[in-house]
């Protein structure tokens, strides 16, 4: 009988072995995919098990951390003014994951992160208690509260930049949200979890980065530059060849200006008068190809533009033909934009033509208030020459400065403004109310401070007729750079 | 010449006992899980646990009263076989009191029951009783062999166990206990000792029988009905009751032990092939009519499924917990298995060993498992008679599969079944099933290692005496 009885031993032995394995790939193999799955627990747990670190404004911190009772999640995210800063924040919800800041840089804020493997160390030798470390951002209270309170209970969104470091200073999105209303898991912040995903206006979403629309007459800024820098125009006070009608190329459609006086206007009055005729012939004149190029050194069509916070891709149609790249060349047809894209553009010419990478968070610090890692400034592309970026500042100020310019409104005392307006058709055969655009700069001797980009979606109470980027995105504009000035002062 | 006295080549020295060595290694079961208690509640609350004395203390005297009667009851046994067993079953005491202190699990229970009481007391008192039932066997048991007797009275007497959840409502689904009074037993666990018994004095007469006077059929040695008979009976009967109660990791266990015992009794290797035909056979078939196995597939196949979340949490939260411990494990209290539920402290305890004690433990501790196996194994190669080696081999046998049929089910090996680990989950049947368990093997490795008696003194040692001439 001791044949079988061996091998039966083998047999067991087997059935051993074969836990072994299992437990050897389940704990070595598969850990990290099972720690990182979606339904583990533990995440969170992990992210409210110590007091949370900060995302900072100004040296003050608009978030913060209260203790709660629960067997699962010791504290519980807290936001000042939520709605303001959610589009820079995001959320951390015991119960519904995080974005944003507070996705990005978990790692940080619950200071589980490998930078901070030294300071979790030495706590535990001194016996502190463990706790996140900061997030700094690059943002400006004063350019925000001016963002927020200029959108209002419009629907838009604003984005302002630095033009020479590419520092994001404003990121309003309306209507917003509060994270706060969801921060736990409770059933009232379910119920507020769900109230925001059914809401038809998306207050949760981020339209200062995620949301493309339609750039309008602001692109002509975009449309001038590649005309200038591909040669097709010298001479910005000189007549271009522009007829009125000016029809579309291979079509019988004709090109309709709201403004005067745009036949063989220059492309100074062009730009001023927001002539659409001249910039479609200029973008036809300059093809697409070299439009695309202009456009792409801009940041268009650029899937990965990281603030960390990923914007979404802006849009110039490769492969379209001559009559829509014509159409493309007003900002109409395919192309569309980003609020962050649009403030990029406004701030590569304030920039003399250098366009900076733009970002929001300054550093990170440890939670003895250590810098861990600092952000510097990158340059990102050179969309056009400073000789072509000045001219081109020339012609902004105009729209600004003179008495016909559409830019009246965002006039600054003291100060050179630039800007450029836009009212973007959309909808079905032009069926929905319009966007307001307004991008601008201002400049000070010492080089630009501020760039912004401002998009009113949809203005309730203002007539259909009223609805222009002058007028309706011109003053939120001027406010949020007005705010940025007076901080530097 | 010399004269030659003696012409006997075995000697009558005493084989060592080992009963010093058995006693050293209890030293340290005792000494780790008094540990790893202090531990635990370091780690939670900063300070000694206070029952850590009282708990060191009751272990401790436990495992003296089973070594006593060991020494005395039964000198030659295996010296492993009761270390292992104490060192289980203390560290799963351990950590069913590490989940009694889990503020999760108590608002569950508050939440569900109205109230909460920690396990690890009864668990504690389950051990005590377990370790009694050890030492009767032993001071009762004089003899394995004297099982033989009982042949026939086991057969009945399983099957009668097996028989009586189905007059006892179910409980979460399985129809596998009966109530008597404040006290819920899971007789399938006795069911499987007595079981055993039953296949080893039934194939130890019939074995030969079984092996020789058989029909060939397709290149197998069929046996005649009347040997295989009953024995079909019995073990079809268990699996058919089984599967009506839906206790699927106990029909695998008693199909296993069944097949093992026929191989080793009949020493054809065609009951092997024959054995994983018919479990295939078993297998299709019923998953084919019955939802339930249907549904424990599927959740092993996609433990994180989406649509059916609801129900295989637990299974995915088991294997998130393996996860989490990584190489060396979260440390003992600092894990979240409590995140499990239900039955973490039961079917589920293994999944707080792999979070906290991490792969290392793991390894560690499924080894025990093993070397308990292998000292079963050796007993049954040891024993000198055929009731002892097949008894052996089928209590072992039943232990490995027991713990690769709920390791594996928890570690999402194989589907999950819903069984206890040996001496480390909560509950009373299988604690003191087990303790019997090792009771009857150190009985059996006793008789097999003890040394054969001295031979008595040759009569003709003086009658041949050589005459010089």
């Amino acid at each position: 009988m001791n044949k079988p009885l061996r091998r039966i031993a083998i047999f067991c032995g087997l059935l051993v072995l074969a836990l072994l394995v299992r437990t050897n790939w389940l704990q070595y193999v598969q850990a990290d995919d099972l720690n990182t799955n979606s339904k583990n627990r533990r995440v969170l747990i992990e992210r409210y098990a110590a007091e949370r670190g900060n995302i900072i404004v100004d040296g003050k911190p608009i978030t913060g951390s209260v203790e709660t009772n629960d067997t699962d999640f010791k504290f519980k995210r807290t936001y000042v003014n939520g709605p303001m800063w959610a589009p820079v924040t995001g959320y951390a919800s015991q119960a519904f994951d995080a974005n944003q800041i507070e996705k990005l840089e978990d790692g940080i804020l619950t200071g589980n992160s490998d930078q901070l493997f030294f300071d979790r160390t030495m706590a535990m030798f001194t016996g502190d208690e463990k706790k996140g470390g900061n997030v700094v951002t690059t943002l400006s209270g004063a350019a925000q509260k001016a963002a927020y309170k200029g959108l209002g209970s419009k629907k838009g969104a604003v984005a302002a930049i630095d033009p020479k470091t590419g520092k994001i200073l404003a990121l309003a999105s309306t209507p917003s949200y509060d994270p706060s209303t969801f921060a736990g898991y409770s059933g009232k912040d379910e119920k507020a979890w769900n109230a925001l995903e059914k809401d038809k206006e998306k207050p949760k979403l981020n339209r200062a980065l995620r949301e493309v629309y339609p750039p309008g007459s602001t692109f002509k800024v975009v449309t001038a530059a590649a005309a200038l820098e591909h040669g097709e125009i010298d001479d910005i006070n000189a007549a271009t060849d522009t007829p009125e009608p000016y029809i579309l190329p291979n079509t019988r459609t004709p090109m309709i200006n709201h403004a005067n006086g745009c036949e063989n206007a220059s492309l100074m009055k062009a730009l001023e008068v927001s002539c659409n005729s001249v910039f479609a012939k200029l973008g036809d004149k300059v093809g697409r190809d070299k439009m695309l190029e202009t456009a792409q050194k801009f940041g268009f069509n650029n899937p990965e533009i990281d603030t960390p916070v990923r914007a979404a891709a802006s849009v110039y149609n490769k492969t379209m033909d001559r009559s829509s790249n014509a159409l493309s060349s007003i900002g109409q047809f395919d192309t569309a934009t980003t609020p962050l894209q649009m403030a990029m553009v406004s701030a590569a010419i304030a920039n003399d033509g250098k366009l900076m990478k733009p970002y929001m968070i300054d550093r990170l610090e440890a939670p003895n208030l250590e810098v861990i890692k600092r952000n510097e400034p990158q340059e990102m592309s050179r969309p056009l020459s400073p000789k072509n970026a000045q001219l081109l500042q020339q012609m902004m100020e105009n729209v600004v400065e003179s008495p016909s310019g559409t830019g009246g409104k965002a006039k600054i005392d003291g100060v050179k403004v630039g800007g450029k307006t836009g009212t973007a058709q959309h909808g079905e055969n032009n069926s929905k109310r319009p966007y307001a655009w307004f991008i601008s700069y201002a400049k000070t001797d010492s080089g630009s401070p501020v760039a912004v980009a401002v998009v009113v979606e949809d203005s309730s109470g203002t007539s259909r007729d009223d609805i222009t980027g002058g007028g309706l995105a011109g003053p939120i504009a001027r406010d949020v750079m007005q705010a940025v000035l007076d901080s530097k002062k | 010449m010399s004269v030659v006295t003696n012409t006997t080549t075995i000697g009558a020295i005493d084989a060592p006992s080992r009963r010093n060595t058995e006693l050293m290694l209890l030293g340290f079961a005792v000494v780790i899980p008094v540990f790893a208690y202090i531990n635990v509640g370091l780690a939670l609350d900063g300070k000694l646990p206070a029952g850590v004395f009282g708990y060191g203390i009751g272990l401790g005297l436990l495992a003296g009263v089973a070594h006593l009667a060991v020494r005395k009851f039964a000198k030659y046994a295996d010296p492993l076989l009761l270390p292992l067993a104490t060192l289980l079953n203390g560290l799963g005491l351990v950590m069913i009191w590490r989940l009694d202190q889990s503020p999760r699990l108590i608002q569950r229970a508050q939440k569900l029951f109205g109230g909460f009481s920690p396990d690890a007391p009864k668990q504690l008192m389950y051990s005590a009783i377990g370790i009694a039932l050890f030492v009767g066997v032993l001071i009762l048991l004089k003899d394995h062999r004297i099982l033989q007797r009982y042949t026939y009275i086991s057969m009945a007497a399983a099957l009668i166990l097996l028989i009586l959840p189905v007059f006892f409502p179910a409980v979460n689904g399985a129809k596998i206990w009966i109530s008597l009074g404040p006290f819920t037993i899971q007789p399938g666990e006795f069911a499987k000792i007595i079981i055993a018994i039953f296949f080893s004095g039934y194939l130890m007469v019939k074995r030969d029988a079984l092996a020789l006077a058989s029909r060939r059929f397709m290149g197998l040695y069929l046996p005649r009905g009347r040997d295989l008979g009953p024995i079909l009976m019995v073990w079809a009967m268990s699996i058919l009751i089984l599967v009506f109660e839906t206790d699927l990791g106990t029909s695998l266990l008693f199909f296993g032990l069944f097949v093992i015992m026929l191989y080793v009794a009949t020493e054809r290797t065609s009951w092997i092939v024959f054995g994983l035909l018919m479990s295939a056979v078993g297998a299709v078939g019923v998953a084919s009519f019955e939802p339930h196995v249907q549904q424990r597939v599927d959740f092993w196949l996609n433990p994180f499924a989406e649509k059916t979340w609801a129900q295989s949490e637990q299974i995915g939260q088991a294997l998130m917990s393996f996860g989490s411990g990584g190489t060396l494990g979260t440390g003992l209290g600092q894990g979240d298995s409590d995140l499990i539920g239900f039955a973490a402290n039961s079917d589920f305890i293994l999944s707080t060993f792999g979070e906290e004690m991490g792969l290392a433990g793991m390894m560690a501790f499924l080894l025990v498992y093993g070397l308990i196996v292998e000292r079963g194994v050796r007993t049954a190669l040891a024993a000198r008679d055929p009731f002892g080696k097949l008894l052996a081999i089928g209590l072992s046998g039943a232990f490995a599969i027991q713990v690769f049929v709920v390791a594996g089910g928890v570690m999402g090996l194989i589907p999950l079944t819903g069984m206890t680990m040996p001496f480390v989950a909560y509950g009373g049947s299988s604690v003191i099933a087990n303790w019997a368990l090792i009771g009857i093997l150190i009985r059996i490795s006793d008789t097999a290692r003890r040394p054969a008696p001295a031979p008595a003194p040759s009569p003709d040692a003086e009658m041949t005496q050589v005459v010089r001439p």
